[in-house]
C-alpha cells in the first residue's frame, strides 16, 4: 500500500490522517458522553490506525519504477476485501434480523439488538458496504482498462476507499448505539453526511481526471453508467440530508424538510438510490465484464447509449411512487406511476441488450459458472424492473404496499440482480487483478453459484406468497363491515414463510462466506505470471473461462 | 422569489413534456447518426483487447 507512494505523498497523507485524528478530537471533546462523543472516538482509532500503517512505512524505499506505465491495483484489490469482508457482515446481519421475525426472543432483550437497530446495519452493511465498495473497486479498474489510463491520483484512491469505509463505520455502529435519522437508506446523521459528501466530490473528482487523461477517443458506456451513479447520488445525498444539527455537541439532526415535502424528497432519495445506487452502477459492470468473461461485444451499443440516457431521465421522476394514497398530491402521484411503467423500456433494453450479448455463446453460459452469474442477473435485472414497474401502478400498489411483496421485490433485485452482477464480476476480476489464470477453484465458484440462486428463490417465493397472503387478508372484511382478521391472524400466517425467507438468506451468506475463502486462496496463491502486485504483466483481464 | 403550486404544475405539465421529447430525439440522433457508427463499433470491441498496460 504504502511502498507505492514517494515520501512527499506519504507525507500528505500523515497529515490528512493528522488532521482527521484532530476532528475526532474535537467530535469526541464537543459530544463528550453523547453519541457524537462516541463516535469522535472510533474516528480517532480509525484515523490512528491508518496513521500508524503509514508511519511504520515512511522511510521504507521508495517506489523505482515509472508508475505511469502500469496500472495502479492496489486500491483495487484492496476495495475487493473490503466489499467481501461487509457483505459477510451484511447478509449476517440481515439473516439475523429475519430469523428475529421469526423467533422474536433472538433479540435477547437488549437495546442494540432490536429489530429497529439491526436492520439498518443489515441495509447499510449490504448496500453501501458491500455493493458501495464493490462499486468503488469495479469502477477503478473499470475506468482504468476503457481509458488506457492510469487513476489520475496516488492518494486520492485510497481516501475514497478509506473515507467511504469511515463513513459506513460511523453509520453501522451509530444505529447500534441508537443514533438515526430515521430516513431510509439516508439513516446517517449529519456529521457523517457532511463526511461522506467532502469524500465523493474527490471520488468524482479522480474519476473525472482519470477520463481526461484517457487515450481512447471514446469514453466506454460503462464509464458513463459509473459517472452518472457517482454524479447522482452526490446530488440525492445532499439534497436529502439538508438537515440542521441540535448543536455541535450533539448526534441528533432534524430535516429542513417538513410534513410531506420531506415523504416526497426522501422517496425521491430513496428510489434513487435504488436508481443510481443499485442500478446505474452495476450496470457499469454489466457492460464491462459480461462482454469481456464472454469474449464478445455487447450485441448493440447504440442500444446502450439509449437505455443509459431513458434509464437516467426516467428514474429520476419515478420516487413518488412509495407514496401512493398518501397527502402527496394525485398528479405528483400520477407522474411518479407513469415513469415507473415508462422505465420499463430502458430497463428490458439493457437486460436484453446483456441477454443477446451471450446469444451465440451458451455453451460458455453452461460451463462457466462465472458467466452463469452474470446470465442469472441480467434475468433477474429484466424480472425485477418489469415487476418494479407493475408495484408502481397505483390499484396494483394498493395490495402491495407495506406488505412483505415489497421485500420480495427489493430482494430480488438486491439478490438476484445486484448480489449476483458483483460476484460474477469479481470471479472475473479476482483473478486479472492477482495475475492467476483463473480462481483458485472453478468447483467452489459452482458450489455459490447453486448457494446464491436458491438462497435467491427461497427468498423470494416465500415474500412473494407472505406478502400477497398479508395484503389480501387485511382487506379482507365480514359481512358485517369489519374486518376479518386481526393482524395477529396475518403474523401467524406468514410465520413458516419468514422461517422460509431466514433460510433463503443463509443459504446466501453461506455462498458469500464461500467466496471469501475462494478469492483470498486465489490471491495468496502461486502466481501465473511471476509478477505480484502492480507491474505489468502479459495476461489480460480475461481468463480463459474453465472449459 | 415565491413560486405557487400551479405555476409548478403547469411548468412540470408543459415544457416537462417537452424537454424531455426534445432530448429523447437529441440521444436517438446521438446514437444512429452514421458518423458515429465508426467510433461505436471500435469502443465495443477495444475493451475486448487486453494489454493490461496504459499507453503512452
Amino acid at each position: 500500500m504504502v511502498a507505492q507512494l514517494t515520501s512527499s505523498e506519504r507525507q500528505y497523507c500523515a497529515v490528512i490522517l493528522i488532521l482527521m485524528v484532530i476532528v475526532g478530537v474535537a467530535m469526541a471533546a464537543l459530544g463528550k458522553s453523547d453519541p457524537l462523543g462516541v463516535h469522535g472516538v472510533i474516528v480517532i482509532v480509525y484515523s490512528g490506525v491508518l496513521l500508524y500503517l503509514v508511519l511504520s512505512a515512511f522511510y521504507g524505499p521508495e517506489p523505482q519504477e515509472d508508475r505511469q506505465a502500469s496500472y495502479y491495483d492496489d486500491p483495487i484489490k484492496v476495495g475487493i476485501a473490503l466489499s467481501m469482508a461487509w457483505a459477510v457482515f451484511g447478509m449476517f446481519m440481515g439473516v439475523w434480523v429475519a430469523s428475529q421475525l421469526a423467533w422474536p426472543n433472538l433479540a435477547f432483550d437488549a437495546a442494540w439488538s432490536t429489530f429497529g437497530r439491526l436492520r439498518p446495519t443489515h441495509t447499510t452493511g449490504v448496500i453501501f458496504g458491500f455493493g458501495g465498495n464493490a462499486l468503488i473497486a469495479t469502477s477503478f479498474h473499470v475506468v482504468q482498462r476503457t481509458s488506457r489510463a492510469r487513476l489520475a491520483g496516488q492518494i486520492s484512491p485510497w481516501f475514497v476507499l478509506f473515507g467511504f469505509n469511515l463513513f459506513c463505520l460511523l453509520a453501522v455502529s451509530g444505529y447500534l448505539i441508537g443514533v438515526t435519522q430515521s430516513k431510509e437508506y439516508a439513516e446517517a446523521e449529519w456529521y457523517a453526511d457532511l463526511w461522506l459528501v467532502i469524500v465523493w466530490v474527490v471520488y468524482f473528482i479522480l474519476y473525472i481526471r482519470t477520463l481526461a487523461r484517457r487515450k481512447e477517443p471514446h469514453i466506454y458506456v460503462a464509464n458513463w453508467y459509473y459517472l452518472a451513479f457517482i454524479l447522482v447520488v452526490a446530488i440525492l445525498h445532499i439534497v436529502n440530508n439538508l438537515a440542521i444539527p441540535v448543536s455541535w455537541g450533539h448526534a441528533k439532526s432534524y430535516t429542513i424538510w417538513a410534513g410531506v415535502q420531506d415523504a416526497m424528497v426522501q422517496w425521491w432519495y430513496g428510489h434513487n438510490a435504488v436508481a443510481f445506487f443499485l442500478t446505474s452502477g452495476f450496470l457499469g459492470m454489466l457492460y464491462y465484464y459480461l462482454p469481456v468473461r464472454a469474449g464478445r461485444p455487447i450485441f448493440s451499443y447504440r442500444l446502450s447509449i439509449l437505455s443509459f440516457w431513458g434509464i437516467t431521465f426516467f428514474y429520476i421522476w419515478v420516487g413518488s411512487h412509495h407514496l401512493h394514497y398518501t397527502a402527496l398530491p394525485h398528479w405528483v402521484q400520477n407522474l411518479g406511476m407513469t415513469f415507473s411503467v415508462m422505465l420499463l423500456v430502458p430497463s428490458w433494453a439493457s437486460a436484453g441488450n446483456a441477454l443477446l450479448t451471450l446469444n451465440g455463446a451458451w455453451h460458455k453460459v453452461r460451463d462457466d459458472a462465472t458467466l452463469r452469474f452474470m446470465f442469472v442477473a441480467a434475468v433477474f435485472y429484466g424480472l425485477a424492473t418489469f415487476e418494479g414497474s407493475f408495484l408502481a401502478i397505483r390499484p396494483v400498489n394498493s395490495l402491495s404496499h407495506y406488505t412483505d411483496w415489497t421485500i420480495g421485490h427489493v430482494h430480488a433485485g438486491a439478490l438476484g440482480w445486484v448480489a449476483l452482477i458483483t460476484f460474477g464480476s469479481l470471479y472475473t476480476l479476482v483473478p486479472a487483478l492477482w495475475k492467476r489464470p483463473a480462481m483458485y477453484s472453478a468447483t467452489l465458484v459452482e458450489v455459490h453459484f447453486w448457494l446464491a440462486l436458491a438462497g435467491t428463490l427461497i427468498y423470494v417465493f416465500a415474500m412473494w406468497n407472505s406478502g400477497i397472503i398479508q395484503g389480501l387478508m387485511w382487506r379482507t372484511y365480514t359481512e358485517d363491515g369489519t374486518l376479518t382478521y386481526s393482524f395477529v391472524d396475518t403474523l401467524v400466517a406468514m410465520y413458516p414463510y419468514y422461517i422460509a425467507r431466514a433460510f433463503g438468506g443463509l443459504l446466501f451468506l453461506l455462498g458469500a462466506i464461500v467466496a471469501c475463502y475462494n478469492i483470498w486462496m486465489t490471491a495468496r496463491g502461486a502466481p501465473a505470471a511471476a509478477v505480484v502486485g502492480d507491474g505489468p504483466a502479459q495476461s489480460g483481464v480475461a481468463p480463459a473461462p474453465a472449459e | 422569489m415565491d413560486v405557487s403550486h400551479d405555476t409548478l404544475v403547469a411548468l412540470a405539465k408543459s415544457w416537462g413534456l417537452f424537454y424531455l421529447i426534445a432530448f429523447a430525439v437529441a440521444v436517438v440522433i446521438y446514437a444512429y447518426r452514421p458518423a458515429n457508427r465508426a467510433r461505436f463499433n471500435a469502443a465495443k470491441k477495444d475493451i475486448l483487447e487486453q494489454d493490461d498496460r496504459p499507453w503512452r
